[in-house]
């Protein structure tokens, strides 16, 4: 194993949202640091840094990660996806960012970004969830304005357009 | 990409003629925040050059400062500066207190800290980690006092004393008496009482405070970039600090802001704090708050006890209201308190017809967090108290509770009804709204319910509240703290300015400016379907910037976003500047399509003649034309370009001579009730149904007020059933992390069924009330009164946790006397640990009662020790890490030997100190042979701990204590075992040590 020197800065490398992307870090640094002050990736928040808000809910290596409990030095050469990823282009928002939007499912907008990551990933491996799915899924993050209904509501919706528009695809 | 969202935002319901207001249009807030593109402050790039600070605070509730060392921090590469509270004071001024009184109130502690969390040292360097790094290395030396926590026990003669210029810890005492209330008291059959604590909570945005500063001296002169929310007289206060004129203070806001509910009214003292470093280093200086400060010491709703009685006749009606109250502000009486006492009083009647109230307010200081401003602001505490009296009221006369709620409420035919207080009540229909919602939301079939579980044994009940919902406040409701003498003096405070610009550019596209400062409420969206409807434009066609520069932008003193003003004051602002602009427009397009001005229509991007709708021209043409021609103008028409329309409604007048005070503008009517059950064996409650009707005036955009209303609802949820700022005894915060202050999650919180109805305001351009704090103010008292009807118990405080409940139920208290019972202390204070154990070791115990006063065998077995010193033979000194839970830290730990009885027994005392906390503690030892060449030795602690370690780490003290003293005890097992001559010792001293530095408590 690697050992790093606590007062020195490293170079960390990873991919982030398919682009490769690099920058230096001290040990301790905290990967939503990271990613926010080193990168400029600053879609990720940060309401909590101890675990319990999940507004900096990432993608790592396929798992859903709090990256204010993750160092930076930890995910080199690792595949991270972050909420500015799941855009299909500039000026479109995907499916599930659609449903968002058309239900009022945010209202500051802060805690968002950990949301959609966590559902982004849950919905690809679990088409066509229940309320309750939903539910324990998103009791990992903490929204302060909507009431949180609007969001499941919007999961569910944007679930069932999802799994109709694979059918087709699969049907044609 | 804004752009593109604004296109598909209002791509539905293009075609149809209706106003684009009312309509639930996609938000053009959305597109940026969904992908990744909001601009938060902690989003935006600062200055290079720019340094970083990080606060040290107090972790004591109230000591006196002796010393503080920063050489060490200084010294740290990379660290700028270490402000204490000498070189703030060199550089400002103390801030407004909000009563005349001898009494400082500083951003920083001087010589004294009044709360835990207080802020003691600024450490400002290249970047955070460093300055953090810094912080650590500052040597704070400190006296503690005794601690007051609690607003009554505050008030008892020979408490300590917070500040001199309060005597007894009371900063204000006003007694207001409106009608006769002695004489209703007095000739009313029944009088009932309610003794109520409100607790403490916080809205607790999920985005914390933050502050850019920098100065200029050469015009000395500042600016700033935080994500303050208003209201705007605290740039006054801010300026009056930082010893300049408001010319000299720039107050920017970012683009977006992560939630507010008020509270971030409460960066203020940050504002000058971090703008002093800014001028103490010459470099701009950044500053983001982190969790733990926020729930420490960011700012807090005030907690309340309340005494309210009752002059009731035998139907039920209330004659008469006596309230006492006492609020509790925390350790200082920031501007703008206390202001949440004050912002309800012309609605002390609530929706009640009464004409007889009799108040006596009082202000005290405690060892607390001081308050500010959080979604309700006074509404939650005064609904308590009032609605749970009407249920005490009606249980009492044996009436239905909702019979009692209608026998009282304010006849719809009476509006603008004058309240006894002061309030003008804009408009309503209380007793239709009441009996909508109880038809909608299907009262009877829930009652079935309810019965239906009772025959099964189960707890349920249903709850009910009508709530009125002052929005727009009154700038001169706080001046209802003064007396009319005093008010007279000082002048006179009122009105509510609201402020919108319209711009038209040349090639006439449509800006807005308001002063509002959303907080993810929508404003834009909202605007632009305003101007949108009075232009015949789309909401796409018009841009809408909510961000504010006090150096360029229109503003006032009631600026921001507070006080649900939006609705009512800003947008329909909006709309009369759009107006006025449409005016000129059509003068000129009337000149231009030669017909009269009046012919005029403002439809589908064009201006037309009524009458003749193909006679038109378009509205961009006509709205670039004061720009490329003013001279083709009609001479009436003026120009065209930018026009800023300031509103403030003339109902808001300021407190009359008798103390009647219309402290706000807009009322709205809020009906809930709600039926809940509560699990027998977890004492659980959960939510079975939820009704909440709203009158909010017209509605503006359905989608947004139910998303407030949502909003409002699940907070007040979490205040109703989980959250607490938990303070213990002596003034240690005991919820420093979100898993300490729990706050509801998507499985807590269930959907609300929401009702409407709408009765126009006459006093507001639109019609619109403000409806983002009703819940907060009817949902906390609608759930207590169910679950006291489930229970069917007395008194219930808040929150609900089933550890409450379970005294209520299963505990051996004694029946409330009458006249109602004080409640329990809000959260037992008592963090002491106690523990005791046991332990054998090898060697006699003369050898181990060496070893124990041994600084190098201590050394070796201490988890976690650096260093042991031995001071005297009785008297060591130590250097500790330890890590609790998420902390860990160094400790300097202090501790002496007493009652000494070689080689038996010896008692410990002693202390411990670091960045993390604080803590004291006491243990007994004794040593006796086992009887086969060793000792057994028993032990005995009594300690507690204070500081962060207590904020964040309580959960698991107890747990940890055990933890590293098993870690001792193996370490001296293992050394004896070793078998060297000095193996095999148990440290006294390292076990003390181990527990001072952790717990501790002043004695
Ligand atoms: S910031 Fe990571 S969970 Fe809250
Ligand atoms: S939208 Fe504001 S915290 Fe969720």
């Amino acid at each position: 194993m690697t050992r790093l020197k606590a007062d020195a800065r490293h170079s960390v490398r990873f991919s982030l949202n398919g682009k490769l992307v690099e920058g230096e870090a001290e040990p301790r640094m905290l990967l939503s640091d990271f990613l926010r002050h080193q990168l400029g990736a600053t879609g990720t928040h940060v309401g909590c840094e101890h675990g319990v808000c999940g507004a900096c809910t990432i993608i790592v290596d396929g798992m859903l990660t709090r990256s204010c409990l993750t160092l930076a030095a930890q995910v080199e050469g690792c595949e991270l996806r972050t909420v500015e990823g799941l855009a299909p282009s500039a000026d479109r928002l995907g499916v599930l960012q659609q449903a968002f939007r058309r239900n009022h499912a945010l209202q500051c907008g802060f805690c968002t970004a950990g949301i959609l990551m966590s559902l982004d990933h849950y919905l690809a491996g679990n088409p066509t969830p229940t309320e309750a799915e939903i539910r324990d899924l998103l009791s990992g993050h903490i929204c302060r304005c909507t009431g949180y209904t609007p969001i499941i509501q919007a999961a569910l919706e944007a679930a069932a357009e999802l799994a109709s528009s694979k059918k087709e695809t699969s049907d044609a | 990409m804004v752009q593109a969202a604004v296109q598909s935002a209002n791509s539905v319901d293009q075609s149809d003629d209706r106003p684009w207001v009312g309509r639930s249009i996609e938000r053009v807030e959305d597109a940026a925040l969904l992908s990744g593109g909001g601009r938060f402050i902690d989003d935006l790039g600062v200055a290079p050059g720019t340094l970083h600070a990080t606060i040290l605070r107090s972790p004591h509730a109230h000591a006196d400062i002796l010393s503080i060392d920063v050489e060490a921090a200084k010294r740290l590469a990379g660290v700028a500066a270490v402000l204490t509270g000498e070189d703030v004071k060199a550089v400002t001024t103390t801030l407004v207190v909000g009563v005349k009184a001898p009494v400082e109130c500083w951003p920083i502690a001087m010589d004294r800290v009044r709360y835990v969390g207080e802020p003691v040292a600024v450490v400002v360097a290249t970047d955070r980690a460093r300055a953090e790094d810094a912080a650590e290395l500052i040597n704070v030396e400190y006296r503690p006092r005794g601690a007051v926590v609690d607003p009554l026990s505050a008030l008892v003669s020979g408490v300590p004393v917070l500040h001199d210029g309060f005597p007894g810890n009371l900063a204000s005492e006003r007694a207001f008496r409106y009608g006769d209330p002695e004489k209703a008291f007095a000739e009313a059959p029944h009088r009932f009482s309610i003794d109520i604590r409100y607790p403490r909570n916080s809205c607790t945005p999920i985005e914390t405070y933050g502050v850019v500063a920098s100065h200029d001296a050469g015009e000395d002169a500042y600016e700033v970039l935080a994500n303050f929310q208003g209201p705007f007289s605290i740039h006054t206060v801010i300026a009056r600090a930082l010893k300049v004129p408001g010319n000299r203070l720039r107050l920017r806001t970012p683009p977006d802001s992560g939630g507010s509910f008020g509270v971030k009214q409460g960066v203020f003292p940050y504002i000058v704090l971090i703008a002093a470093a800014a001028r103490v280093t010459g470099k701009p200086v950044k500053w983001i708050e982190d969790r733990l400060e926020h729930l420490t010491a960011s700012v807090s709703a005030t907690n309340r006890a309340t005494t309210l009685s009752a002059a009731v006749a035998a139907d039920g009606k209330i004659l008469a209201l006596d309230w006492d109250q006492v609020e509790d502000c925390g350790a200082h009486l920031r501007a703008p308190e206390p202001a949440t006492l004050y912002r309800m009083h012309g609605n002390m009647t609530g929706a009640y017809d009464v004409r007889h109230v009799k108040i006596r307010n009082r202000v005290v200081v405690t060892n607390k967090t001081p308050t500010g401003l959080n979604r309700g602001f006074g509404g939650p505490q005064v609904y308590f108290a009032l609605e749970r009296l009407v249920q005490r009221i009606a249980i009492s006369l044996g009436l239905d509770p909702l019979d009692v709620i209608t026998r009282n409420l304010i006849d719809a035919g009476t509006f603008p009804y004058r309240t006894a207080t002061g309030a003008l009540l804009d408009s309503g229909n209380y007793q239709e709204a009441v009996a909508r919602a109880v038809a909608q939301g299907r009262l009877a079939e829930l009652k079935a319910r309810r019965d239906e579980a009772r025959a099964q044994g189960r707890l349920y009940g249903i709850g009910f509240t009508a709530v009125v919902e002052p929005s727009v406040s009154n700038m001169g409701y706080i001046t209802t703290v003064l007396t009319a003498a005093e008010r007279r003096k000082a002048g006179p405070k009122n009105g509510a300015q609201a402020t919108a610009t319209v711009g038209l550019d040349p090639v006439g596209s449509v800006t807005v400016h308001v002063a509002s400062v959303p907080q993810g409420q929508g404003h834009r969206t909202v605007l632009s379907q305003v101007v949108a409807d009075v232009f015949g434009l789309q909401p796409k066609d018009i841009r809408v910037n909510t961000e504010i520069d006090t150096a360029k932008d229109a503003w006032s003193i009631a600026s921001g976003n507070y006080a649900s003003r939006f609705a009512a004051a800003v947008a329909g602002t909006a709309k009369l500047a759009a107006e006025r602009v449409a005016g000129r427009l059509a003068r000129i397009a009337a000149s231009q399509l030669n017909v009269e001005a009046a012919d005029i229509v403002f439809a589908k991007g064009f201006v037309a003649s009524k009458h003749n709708p193909e006679n038109r021209i378009a509205f961009s043409r006509v709205a670039a034309l004061s720009h490329w021609s003013p001279g083709s103008l009609p001479d009436d028409a003026g120009q065209t370009i930018r026009e800023t329309v300031f509103w403030t409604p003339p109902e808001l007048t300021p407190p009359d001579e008798d103390d009647r005070i219309n402290s706000s503008l807009c009322h709205g009517f809020i009906f809930d009730f709600c039926g809940v059950e509560i699990d027998r064996t977890t004492l659980e409650t959960r939510i079975d149904r939820y009704v909440t009707m709203h009158d909010c005036g017209t509605i503006l955009h359905p989608g947004m007020v139910n998303g407030q209303i949502r909003g409002g609802f699940a907070q007040a949820l979490g205040a109703a059933l989980y959250e607490e700022y938990a303070y213990a005894e002596d003034g240690s915060f005991l919820t420093g992390t979100l898993a300490d202050y729990l706050l509801p999650t998507t499985t807590e919180v269930p959907e609300p069924e929401i009702f409407h109805m709408e009765t126009p305001s006459p006093f507001t351009p639109l019609g619109a009330k403000g409806v983002g704090e009703g819940n907060c103010m009817s949902t906390p008292v609608c759930l207590a009164n169910a679950v006291a009807d489930a229970l069917g118990v007395a008194d219930i405080t808040l929150p609900l946790v089933p550890a409450r409940l379970a005294e209520l139920v299963r505990g051996d208290e004694p029946p409330p006397p009458a006249g109602g019972a004080t409640t329990a202390p809000v959260r037992e204070g008592d963090r002491r640990l106690r523990g005791e154990g046991q332990a054998s070791v090898k060697g006699a115990p003369e050898q181990v009662w060496a070893m124990l006063l041994d600084p190098a065998t201590l050394q070796s077995v201490i988890p976690g020790c650096q260093r042991v010193d031995k001071i005297t033979d009785t008297h060591f000194g130590a250097d500790v890490t330890l890590g609790i839970g998420p902390v860990s830290g160094r400790y300097r730990a202090d501790v002496e030997l007493f009652d000494l009885d070689p080689p038996r027994a010896v008692t410990l005392r002693g202390g411990a100190t670091g960045a993390l906390g604080f803590g004291n503690a006491e243990g007994r030892i004794t040593l006796a042979p086992d009887g086969n060449g060793g000792t057994k030795l028993a032990y005995s602690y009594d300690a507690a701990i204070g500081g962060k370690v207590a904020s964040i780490g309580g959960r698991l003290l107890d747990g940890a204590t055990r933890v590293i003293i098993g870690q001792f005890f193996t370490a001296l097992a293992r050394k004896a075992g070793g078998g060297g001559a000095a193996g095999g010792g148990f440290s006294l001293f390292a076990l003390l040590a181990k527990v001072a530095s952790l717990f501790g408590g002043r004695r």
